[in-house]
């Protein structure tokens, strides 16, 4: 039920990635991790006062730490790579591109003050386009989980698979709404609630807004089916096309870039398997700018209202 | 006692396979190779202890990583006659389905090949990583990282080398082709490099020279700078070579650093290097 989906506190999906990294420290000795020099704000403290020989500050220099934990993989490790978004791909694209996905790196890339949502520092340290630039690299797995409790569960997840991973998360406090021991799947699709009159697939900060949503469109009598996609690639193709086969009609929500995200992941699929109306919750080509994160996300069309907005218009569409 | 005079030998049967491969393909970097052969060769053939059944963890291994990976043709050579692939393969050298990329590439499986590289600036980072590994896990044994000189000009080399100095990476040996030229030119013309050793000094590595086309001297010089690992200090080796050595045409000049020689010129070529353990069959077969 809809009115079960509820908010048991505010925690930043930051934090999730700290509380995890300490626990994939205790599981498996192989697991390292490296920051360039944000250590306090990727959450890292944790991991780092228990295990400190498994940890290697960097300082300001991604390029070489994306390099570095190539060369520990190659050797056997786990590594993790903490840095913001911005400086985890689109400043180190190459490096990743050519020690790390050509050459089949089992890396972790942990990506925190991923979008608008950071708020205040401005543009420069939003990223809006990270998804994309990861999920074009082949081989590479990228999740946005939506919490901190799915966060914290992805980084214990990330772990346990073989292969590059791009996990991206963001810094403010954001309700928690997921369960804390669920099963996390590399991969597949979480549904938050049935419905049948449209599917919102949802990633990151931006599935608690489609909660809202669908919140406020149930009491106008429309039911929304509620797909949490952590994973965005591999995208669950058959829980987009069960739920689409259903509803005929789809909304996305990303606090991403319209070209690129996960948005044009789903278009992608419905267009090749069951053309379908399909409206974008996305950043529409612009950089953000500074402000908080609530009026960020309201000014540059990522708010509840806009998913609100979005779903009746695909409605429309299905007529 | 390392046999100078078996070195030698490997290594003109090398550039032979350097010249060839790059004439059969019609593209690829001959003047790098040909300079760094004789590196390489004592690298593989007297200094590292390593394993041709390969093991892409290198545990309990001496590990080397090719940085600047237009040298493929070397790599590859070095590889072939060490064991790691039958050196019929060298005959598909840049060609459709090959394991021979271009550049060096971990995709398509090739033993001995433990990273991509060929965009530049990346090979000292990664073996940093694997020397930090094996420190983690007590393995005494080294990892060796050859640059190009030009390829310092990138900025990730000199983040490398900071966190080298910085954490103490004292079983890393970085040695650096310094021939002195570049695609576009010199690199005193294109990209003055300064003065390179008291670069390295100043971040903190232990240097040492040599020059890199004389066996006897490059086998001295690796295995001081083995000798000298473990005092807290990655070590640096300026090696100065000759693009092209070995082939009188194509010597000291940067235009052969990416031109496949003719017929002509390949047979003028290979007239200058005694075949000493058998050419490979071209065309291929299985």
């Amino acid at each position: 039920m809809l009115e079960n989906i509820v908010s048991t506190g505010k925690k930043s999906t930051r934090e999730g990635f700290g509380a995890g990294l300490h626990v994939v420290g205790q599981q498996n000795p192989n697991v390292v991790a490296l920051c360039a020099d944000l250590v306090g704000s990727l959450k890292m403290q944790a991991f780092i006062n228990e295990f400190p020989d498994r940890f290697y500050q960097v300082g300001i220099a991604e390029a070489n730490m994306m390099g570095i934990a190539a060369g520990l993989a190659t050797a056997g490790k786990i590594p993790f790579t903490g840095t913001f978004a911005n400086f985890s791909t689109g400043r180190v694209y190459d490096q990743i591109r050519q020690s790390i996905a050509y050459s089949h790196k089992n890396v972790k890339i942990c990506a925190s003050h991923a979008g608008l949502s950071l708020g205040e520092d401005g543009a420069t340290h939003q990223i809006l386009e990270d998804i994309g630039m990861m999920k074009m690299l082949p081989g590479f797995t990228v999740i946005n989980p939506c919490d901190y409790n799915q966060t914290k569960l992805a980084t214990i997840a990330i772990a346990e698979h073989q292969g590059p991973v791009y996990l991206r998360f963001g810094r403010p406090g954001w309700p928690i709404f997921t369960p804390e021991d669920y099963k996390f799947e590399i991969g597949k699709a979480y549904q938050l609630r049935e419905g049948s009159d449209v599917s919102i697939f949802a990633t990151g900060h931006l599935v608690w807004f489609a909660v809202e949503a669908a919140k406020t469109l149930a009491a106008e009598g429309i039911s929304c089916e509620l797909i949490n996609i952590h994973t965005i690639k591999p995208l669950d193709e058959e829980a987009v096309l069960d739920s689409v086969s259903k509803t005929a009609c789809a909304v996305t929500a990303e606090e991403h870039q319209m070209h690129g995200g996960l948005g044009d992941s789903i278009a992608q699929l419905l267009a090749r398997k069951m053309p379908t109306p399909i409206e974008y919750v996305a950043v529409n080509d612009s950089f953000g700018e500074s402000g908080t994160p609530a009026e960020l996300l309201n000014k540059y069309g990522l708010g509840i209202a806009n998913i609100v907005s979005a779903v009746k218009t695909a409605l429309e569409r299905k007529k | 006692m390392t046999d100078i005079s078996k070195l030698k030998d490997i290594a003109s049967q090398v550039r032979r396979d350097i010249v060839r491969q790059v004439y059969y393909a019609t593209c690829g970097h001959p003047g790098g190779s040909l300079g760094c052969t004789d590196f390489l060769t004592a690298l593989y053939f007297g200094i590292m202890e390593h394993d041709p059944a390969f093991n892409m963890e290198g545990k309990g291994e001496d590990v080397f990583f090719l940085s600047n990976g237009h040298i493929s043709p070397l790599f590859y050579s070095v590889l072939a006659r060490a064991g790691y692939f039958d050196i019929k393969e060298l005959a598909t050298f840049r060609k459709l389905d090959s394991r021979l990329q271009g550049h060096p590439a971990t995709h398509e499986g090739l033993p001995g090949v433990r990273v991509a590289s060929g965009s530049l600036g990346q090979g000292v980072s990664v073996a940093i990583g694997v020397a930090l590994a094996k420190k983690m896990d007590g393995d005494n044994k080294n990892v060796f990282v050859l640059t190009g000189d030009g390829e310092l000009q990138e900025g990730q080399i000199w983040e490398a080398l900071m966190f080298a100095a910085h954490h103490k990476v004292d079983n890393l040996i970085a040695t650096v082709d310094w021939n002195g030229q570049q695609i576009d030119g010199a690199t005193k013309d294109v990209m003055s490099l300064g003065d390179l050793p008291a670069k390295w000094e100043a971040f903190g590595w232990e240097v040492l020279y040599m020059n890199g086309n004389d066996m006897q001297e490059v086998v001295d010089t690796l295995k001081e700078a083995k000798r000298r690992c473990g005092n807290g200090k990655p070590i640096a080796i300026m090696m100065k070579t000759e693009m092209g050595y070995g082939v009188d045409f194509m010597m000291g000049s940067h235009k052969w650093h990416g031109v496949a020689p003719n017929a002509e010129q390949t047979e003028v070529a290979l007239a200058q290097l005694s075949e000493t353990l058998g050419d490979y069959p071209y065309p291929y077969e299985q």
